[in-house]
């Protein structure tokens, strides 16, 4: 989402970027020798080049001077690409990850909730509210803002455009990371893992407004719950076409999402 | 002359050609290596290239080396038949594997069109139940270990009621109905029946609905990553109920994804890498040399699936795959006579295999058997 309005970007390797920064961590851990927070940091780092400078470089800048459509197959083909590379370098099989915390349950009225969990809920949370901070508060994110919103404005204006279209997709490689780090102790690091994820980003995305950050939030909130009450009071058989459904509903009756806005476009 | 020459270079390389194949024997690997099943898929090949090394080391089978190319199914059926059938185009004296039981049942009928004995881990009940008189178990089928596992519900646990979670596919709804069948014999109510899909990786709301139907044990019956995490969210969601299982759960591979989720899940294995038995360690220690990681069952399916056709073959004195499928029908193999075979095994007239299998439980992330359980036959 931050990278189609900065530039227009629909990358379709998004749920592969979920799931490679889980194996930058493992490979430092076994090729390298490192310690888990170690690695932590080295996967972050090599994801930000990777997933931000190099995607960006090597990817988006050749292909996207040639339209949106060459660069959708471009992504598509650089998921296959990930996807592949992991299988053959690194393992077929589900790898274990390393949780952020024990394995410890609190109960609280009843219900019993994990210490990961919550340690999940509170990362998010947390890097959701300095992403609006960021976003919102300090020079650079209002510079990235009015790129979004109008790069040649903004260039008139004497914003480094350039730059802080870079600035953005390495905000998006960063919090692939740190998703990859949440989500992986749960799931297990597998190379299949980013179909799914993927799949469910943009769902949630569309859900909740292509154009609006909080609209993805919500998407995601929506789409978590109804999936999960779905399958525990309904049917776990069709647990997957539920958020479809959604999805065609507010295409057909709010294509802008549910807290997205209505652009014009010249065609 | 130089048409000459030519001639004479084509005569000697088709000689070479056909020297080779009479050298070595063709018994293609066909498994998952990639895709949902390549826990158990590598397992398998791992442990029959590791006979096969051993069994060429020797000299081979009657003095042909064992030629052994891998093909990979990608856990999809439909490769799977493509890949037997480029398998079965090599004439091959038999084939190994695959293990999924979904991919199994679409590809035997060509390896039985083609008269092709084929050693498969896949456990599914209906597989030796189709009339074909060349496929052959290395495990056991679910009509056998079933009735192992509702005995252990009945009388070793005691539950009287229990919350099912299965995989959608061949192995999990082969497995559901046998047990379910043997859970109505013994009066023993199924009070969740949660069905999940392969390669799933949320398992939220299923762990809610087995917690909420307040059972005495919770059997789960997923594959080896499915299994794993099922462990890892039943362990989030507190979940106090004894948790069992028939193999996979108890199996080395969930145990190291789960870690220490997996502790204290009990169950019945027909193949365990720890079985207390001095030949089935010494095969866990020389895998765990070669491959640095420990065995699941599906290892020692691959390993003795190599014996069992090297010790037929050599009772049969000569290659014929037919002669070979007729034999193996009723035929015991003793460790005495064949060390790799590693326990006593029988096949029976329909290709079901039947050994001594085990109950355990995971004790400090490994498997420890908790009790020997005697060949159905004796």
């Amino acid at each position: 989402m931050l990278l189609w309005q900065t530039s227009q970007t629909i990358n379709f390797a998004q749920g592969e970027f979920v799931m490679l920064p889980a194996f930058f961590v493992l490979a430092a851990m076994k090729f390298g020798g490192l310690s888990f927070p170690a690695a932590l940091l080295v996967g972050m780092l090599v994801a930000l080049l990777v997933l931000g400078l190099l995607f960006k470089r090597l990817v988006v800048d050749p292909i996207l001077r040639h339209g949106v459509l060459p660069l959708v197959i471009s992504t598509l083909g650089l998921a296959i690409f990930f996807k592949e590379g992991v299988k053959e370098f690194y393992a077929a099989e589900a790898q274990g990850f390393p949780g952020f915390w024990p394995a410890t349950n609190f109960t609280i009225f009843g219900a019993v909730i994990s210490a990961q969990s919550l340690v999940i809920i509170g990362v998010a949370v947390v890097a959701v509210g300095v992403l609006q901070y960021f976003l919102g508060r300090t020079r650079t994110g209002r510079q990235m803002q009015a790129t979004a919103q109008n790069p040649t404005l903004a260039r008139v204006l004497g914003i480094p455009v350039e730059r802080m279209i870079l600035y953005t997709f390495l905000v998006n490689a960063a919090l692939v990371a740190l998703a990859s780090f949440l989500v992986s102790p749960i799931y297990l690091a597998k190379f299949t893992n980013g179909e799914l994820l993927g799949l469910a980003a943009f769902v949630a995305a569309i859900v909740g407004g292509f154009n609006q950050v909080r609209g993805a939030i919500v998407g995601g909130l929506l789409l978590g719950i109804v999936d999960n009450l779905v399958a525990a009071y309904w049917s776990s058989q069709y647990r997957a076409a539920f958020p479809l459904f959604l999805l065609i509903a507010v295409i057909l009756w709010r294509p802008q999402g549910l807290l997205g806005r209505a652009e014009e476009r010249t065609v | 002359m130089k048409a000459n020459w030519l001639g004479a270079a084509l005569i000697l390389g088709a000689a070479l050609g056909t020297a080779h194949a009479q050298q070595t024997v063709f018994i293609p690997i066909v498994i998952e290596v990639s895709g949902s099943g390549a826990v158990s898929g590598t397992n398998f090949r791992d442990g029959a290239l590791m006979a096969i090394d051993e069994v060429n080391a020797k000299g081979g089978i009657l003095g042909r080396k064992i030629n052994a190319p891998v093909s990979d199914t990608q856990t999809n059926p439909g490769i799977s038949r493509a890949q037997v059938q480029k398998a079965l185009d090599g004439n091959p004296y038999a084939i190994l594997g695959p293990v999924f039981s979904g991919s199994v049942k679409v590809n035997m009928l060509l390896a039985q069109a083609a008269e092709i004995p084929q050693f498969t881990g896949a456990e599914a009940a209906e597989i030796t139940q189709m009339g074909n008189d060349y496929i052959f178990r290395t495990s056991f089928g679910q009509q056998m270990s079933m009735p192992k596992m509702a005995v252990f519900v009945a009388d070793g646990i005691k539950a009287r009621s229990v919350a099912f979670l299965w995989v959608n596919n061949d192995y999990g709804k082969g497995g559901r109905d046998v047990f379910f069948k043997e859970m109505a014999k013994r009066n023993i109510k199924i009070v969740a029946d949660v069905s999940t899909e392969a390669g799933q990786v949320d398992f939220a709301a299923d762990i809610v609905k087995l917690k909420s139907a307040n059972a005495d044990a919770i059997f789960i019956y997923t594959n080896e990553e499915e299994c794993a995490r099922v462990l890892r969210e039943a362990r989030k969601q507190g979940v106090k109920t004894p948790i069992i299982g028939e193999t996979n759960v108890i199996s080395q591979k969930v145990i190291d994804l789960a870690g220490d989720t997996a502790e204290g899940v009990r169950g019945h294995v027909g193949l365990t890498a720890d079985a207390p038995i001095p030949a089935v360690q010494a095969f866990t220690d020389k895998f765990q040399k070669r491959y640095k990681y420990v065995p699941d069952h599906n290892g020692i399916k691959g390993y003795t699936a190599v014996y069992a056709i090297k010790h037929a073959t050599e009772k049969l004195g000569k290659f014929d795959s037919k002669a070979l499928a007729k034999l193996m029908k009723g035929l015991t193999i003793k460790p005495e006579q064949e060390p790799g075979i590693l326990m006593e095994a029988t096949w029976d007239a329909k290709g079901d295999i039947d050994r001594i299998s085990f109950l355990v439980e995971v004790v400090k992330g490994r498997q420890k058997v908790v009790e020997v359980l005697p060949k159905l036959g004796k």
